[in-house]
């Protein structure tokens, strides 16, 4: 149901693509990002971390490292609140070990000091003794009846009796008889699936600087993509009242999913608390790869069966996650995600949440959609190359549309799934020759979106401009969509409005920026603010010209009578009112606070052009477009920016990007020489295309774009590999030795 | 850890032979910083040879041949304007190391002694039949470029002594040298497997050759077979089956996170052969 007073055309300022206005200080170094806070008699900290992937802490000893000249203080487990329990003792478990390391790069201590080098020669003088125990790594092998137990007691009652301790989450669910839907079908299809655990691969490090004083009273700023739920669980993991720490979110450099979790910020915290000093904490960069969190790695069964007209008959997929030591890996996110761009009638979906020796696996853009995308549209591509049948066609005859009763369950509302597929059908792309030794794929993708708790305020300053305060912190130009939003509905231009992210004591709880939620939500809460705030300037011009406040409306930044009956008076600029509005009743702000529950889904379809060097394996993307359903483009140029971003990481993550484990357990490449994102020169100019089906959830349309791009990628490239080499790769990352490998198999029969 | 600017090869030398511990020379430092800030290698003597007169030069004798100062960086030797139309291999190998910021400071010298395997400028080096003048407390010795390296990290190098100069013999007359490395990206990334090529003509037929391998053994590897295998050809399909095989034969690399031994062996071939065809193209045209 959309609602009530719902604005989808005439707009005058939202479409228009202003710079951004965080841009300029970005470029010139003025941006202040998570390492540029200082205060006054600051510390330096460094975490002392397991270089096993499985041990028991048998000892600490700090009295070499306290010895050493300039330490100030070692903290360890005991310098954090006890008794906690559920997701809170999970996270603490992760920020700091309790009696054992649970993988290779696990918190065991921490050491501050006068200076960063003091503080990282203190660290190696901190001695820890080891009891090595078994380790597992691998998913498959994680869920083995012998497989070492990372936690007994671990799994929740969703699991099923039989399974390994390992197995924590277990999820269910589907419609129709899929047993059924395979008889009825002409070709039915099974293949595993593998994919690789990969990196968020932000370039800024985790960094923050805290201050906590024995009064429990304390300050914390750092780089998060949501800093009320740092706020929330340093406070419990330091025992302190959550009003009394205040978070202030910096400049962030990329997140994409990995700064909704909470890693350093207690540490540097309770080493503030220990030492009376204010300390930073910058994470090297070996550290975020092995102690933050990479994605989930997978295994996975797929068998799909269709007609020879292409009807999809039935869809079947079992998601074996591993999510690191710690529950919470996105299986039933996955097995949700699988099959949602398909209207099917037989369909059934399992996901197992796995645990290993492994970091604590965190967000990762539309958390396990990718990974479900590869698998399942390489079995439709093969089904139709089997068939004979166009990929687009196929995919339209069976796509998901309003009406449709989703695979995962609820009944879609309008979506715009038929027309990224028509786009992409009529795009010049698709239809353009290839050269010799190039192939073409392309793959849907499909993300839920998410709203979220939200407070916004907008105050007015007495010259006409606004200050408009969001909880989100910025990871993709938002500040410009909300300005953007504000300037609509109040009139003015956009250069008047200064949007900040306010911190924690200065709004209510709002939610991290995650889940694509940020233009919707904080976009909602920004134009009903705006409401609000035309409402109040609706009433000081009712005063002033002694006419009921329902008698005057707001157009084009002025204040006008509602017609002819109100009376004539002079259209009242914004900046009149509020120039004498502390003689009128005082500031006017508007503000908005809610949990919106209407985000809209969103799906894309991807086109691919690769080339396949037969000699030595190497894949290059040579043509790539993005077509993806915006709901309503705030910013176009940010929402292209989104949807290549996406596109960029999944190149990465289908041809080269992996965690690499050594037979010990250890991380053998936490640094960006052999952990392989693409550099730019890896990448073509990926073209875009923005399809506008309104969601109804949001006052002018809006649905999240930021995660969606993220999910075809994966299959769109393992089909277009597919098609130019002839060979299908199955495992994620299609490295050059697994396509030589591959093709020297087929050679040899 | 003490730090030094000698502005002489005498005074560098003495202050190596003199020093405890672990030295290091400073040339670029694109190695040296890397690994002292990543706790890899911490120097107690950090000597740096910048400020000796004459390392920043790169010279053209009379006979033909070069002679590169040992702080040339890699951007220097791109931007000089002949030294890549002599030896386009050598130049375009150096330049393959890093970014535009590392070419800023890298050096073939420091390529060679940091001892990897994988060293980028290495093979074309070796191929191109380059030597360095090594200076040290006994004297002045000059050795071929592939008897440097003695293992990963390792050269023969005695404490006290240094490189002074690397010397590039004459082009001479219809020759051409070609280094081509494979890495999964297209750059900042470090060499799987690398091949070089310098070879001579006499008319279509190739009558000297040097082969080149890098990243498939401890050390570059200079593949004498591999050359028999296209010397007295025209580069034929027989000569680059030929050629491919014996880069293969030669081949006794790891398996590891970059590449598998299957791999890096097949590739070697591979990258061997498109290498000899574009020094043999180019050969072609010095000719005419
Ligand atoms: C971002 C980045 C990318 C890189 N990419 C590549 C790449 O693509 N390919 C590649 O091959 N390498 C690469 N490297 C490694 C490095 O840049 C090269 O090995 C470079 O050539 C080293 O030269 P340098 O002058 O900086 O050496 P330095 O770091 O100054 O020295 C290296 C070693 O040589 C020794 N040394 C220096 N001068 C002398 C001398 N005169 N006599 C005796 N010993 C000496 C030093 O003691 C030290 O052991 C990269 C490095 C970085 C940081």
């Amino acid at each position: 149901m959309a609602l009530d007073n719902m604005k989808t055309t005439g707009f005058t300022q939202v479409g228009t693509t202003p710079n951004r206005p965080d841009g300029l200080d970005k470029v010139t170094g003025r941006a202040r990002f998570g390492a540029d806070v200082t205060a006054p008699g600051m510390l330096h900290a460094v975490i002392v971390r397991s270089p096993h992937a499985h041990a028991r802490i048998k000892r600490i000893d700090t009295s070499k490292a306290e010895a050493l000249a300039g330490v100030k203080g070692i903290v360890t487990r005991a310098d954090f609140a006890t008794g906690l329990t559920g997701e809170n003792w999970n996270i603490l478990e992760n920020v700091m070990a309790s009696d054992t390391a649970l993988y290779d790069g696990h918190a065991v201590a921490a050491v501050a000091a006068t200076s960063a080098l003091t503080a990282r020669d203190a660290a190696k003088l901190v001695e820890v003794e080891y009891e090595i125990l078994p380790h597992v790594t691998d998913v498959d092998k994680a869920m083995a009846p012998d497989a070492p137990v990372i936690r007994a007691g671990a799994a929740d009652g969703s699991v099923p009796e039989g399974q390994h301790p390992n197995v924590v989450r277990y999820h269910e669910s589907g419609h129709g008889d899929v047993q059924a839907g395979f008889d009825e079908a002409d070709l039915v299809i099974e293949d595993h699936f593998t994919t690789e655990a990969t990196h968020q691969g932000y370039i800024e490090p985790h960094a923050c600087l805290g201050i906590l004083g024995g009064d429990g009273k304390g300050e914390l700023w750092c780089c998060t993509q949501g800093h009320w739920n740092v706020q929330k669980i340093c406070a419990a993991l330091l025992g302190l009242e959550t009003a009394n720490l205040r978070v202030t979110a910096s400049e962030i450099g990329g997140g994409f999913g990995g700064k909704t979790a909470v890693f350093i910020e207690p540490v540097a915290l309770a080493l503030a608390r220990k030492t009376n000093k204010p300390v930073k904490l910058v994470m090297p960069r070996a550290d975020v790869f092995k102690a933050t969190g990479p994605t989930a790695s997978t295994s996975m069964d797929i068998k799909i069966g269709m007609k020879k007209d292409g009807t999809i008959t039935a869809a079947q997929g079992v998601f074996r996650l591993q999510g690191g030591a710690f529950p919470g890996a996105p299986a039933d996110m996955t097995a949700m995600c699988a099959f949602a761009p398909y209207a099917l009638s037989n369909v059934h979906q399992v996901g197992y949440d796995v645990m290993s020796n492994r970091p604590k696996q965190a967000a990762y853009r539309a958390p396990g959609s990718p990974m479900a995308a590869f698998a399942v549209e390489s079995v439709i591509d093969e089904l139709c190359g089997q068939l004979g049948l166009d990929p687009i066609e196929v995919r339209l005859k069976n796509a998901s549309k309003e009406g449709t009763k989703a695979s995962y369950g609820p009944t879609f509302q309008r979506i715009g799934l038929v027309e990224t597929l028509e786009a992409a059908k009529a795009h010049p792309h698709y239809s353009a020759p290839l050269k010799p030794g190039q192939g073409r794929g392309i793959s849907c993708g499909f993300w839920f979106n998410h709203g979220g708790e939200t407070a916004v305020s907008l105050a007015l300053s007495e010259d006409g401009t606004a200050q408009l305060a969001v909880g989100t912190p910025d990871i993709g130009g938002s500040r410009a969509s909300m300005a953007l939003m504000a300037a609509e509905e109040l009139g003015i231009p956009y250069e008047n409005i200064r949007v900040t992210i306010a911190d924690t004591a200065t709004l209510g709880y709002n939610e991290v920026s995650h889940g694509s939620r940020v233009t919707y939500a904080s976009g909602l809460a920004t134009i009903e603010a705006a409401r609000d705030a035309v409402k109040k300037l609706c009433g000081r011009a009712a005063a002033k010209w002694g006419i009921p406040e329902d008698a005057v409306k707001w157009e084009n930044g002025c204040a006008v009578p509602s017609g002819p009956n109100a009376g004539d008076f002079d259209p009242l600029p914004m900046a009149e009112i509020t120039a004498n509005m502390g003689a009128t009743g005082g500031p006017i702000v508007g503000h908005f606070e809610a949990t919106p529950e209407g985000a809209g889904v969103s799906f894309a379809t991807h086109i691919v052009d690769a080339e396949v060097d037969p000699e030595t394996g190497k894949t290059s993307v040579v043509r790539y477009t993005v077509v993806q359903d915006a709901g309503k483009a705030i910013h176009p140029t940010y929402v292209e920016g989104q949807f290549q971003g996406g596109a960029a990481q999944g190149i990465g993550w289908a041809l080269n990007e992996e965690y690499i484990y050594g037979d010990d357990g250890r991380l053998q490449n936490a640094l960006f020489l052999d952990y392989r994102i693409p550099v730019a020169s890896d990448l073509p100019m990926i073209d875009t295309v923005i399809i506008e089906v309104p969601n109804p959830g949001h006052p002018y349309g809006v649905r999240g774009v930021g995660e969606t791009s993220i999910c075809p990628p994966l299959a769109a490239i393992a089909n277009a590999v597919s098609a130019a080499a002839a060979v299908r790769l199955r495992q994620l990352p299609m490295s050059p030795p697994r396509i030589l490998e591959a093709l020297e198999q087929k050679r040899d029969g | 850890m003490q730090y030094h600017t000698p502005t002489s090869f005498e005074d560098a030398i003495e202050i190596a032979a003199q020093a405890d511990g672990i030295t290091r020379f400073l040339a670029g430092g694109t190695d040296v910083l890397v690994q002292l800030r990543a706790d890899i290698v911490t120097p107690d003597t950090l000597i740096d040879i910048k400020g000796i007169s004459g390392t920043k030069t790169i010279t053209h004798n009379d006979d033909g041949s070069w002679r590169i100062g040992v702080a040339v960086s890699g951007a220097e030797m791109t931007e000089h304007p002949t030294l890549a139309r002599d030896w386009p291999g050598v130049v375009e190998a150096t330049d393959l190391i890093g970014s535009t910021q590392v070419q800023g400071r890298c050096t073939m010298v420091g390529n060679l002694c940091n001892g990897s395997p994988a060293a980028d400028a290495v093979p074309a080096m070796v191929a191109a039949g380059m030597t360095v003048t090594v200076s040290g407390p006994d004297g002045t010795r000059e050795l071929a470029v592939e008897d440097v390296p003695t293992g990963p990290g390792k050269t023969c190098l005695a404490k006290g002594e240094l490189i002074s100069a690397v010397n590039i013999p004459a082009r001479g007359a219809n020759g051409g040298d070609a280094y081509l490395r494979f890495i999964p990206r297209t750059e900042m990334d470090i060499a799987v497997v690398g091949a070089a090529v310098n070879l001579r003509l006499e008319g279509d037929t190739i009558t000297e050759a040097r082969v080149s391998l890098g990243a498939v053994a401890p050390t570059v590897l200079l593949v004498p077979q591999a050359a028999d295998a296209i010397i007295g050809t025209t580069l034929d399909d027989a000569a680059l089956t030929a050629l491919a095989q014996a880069a293969n034969a030669a081949c006794a690399p790891i398996d590891d996170k970059r590449g598998t031994i299957k791999f890096r062996t097949h590739v070697a071939g591979v990258l061997a052969q498109r290498a000899a065809r574009i020094a043999y193209e180019r050969a072609q045209k010095a000719g005419k």
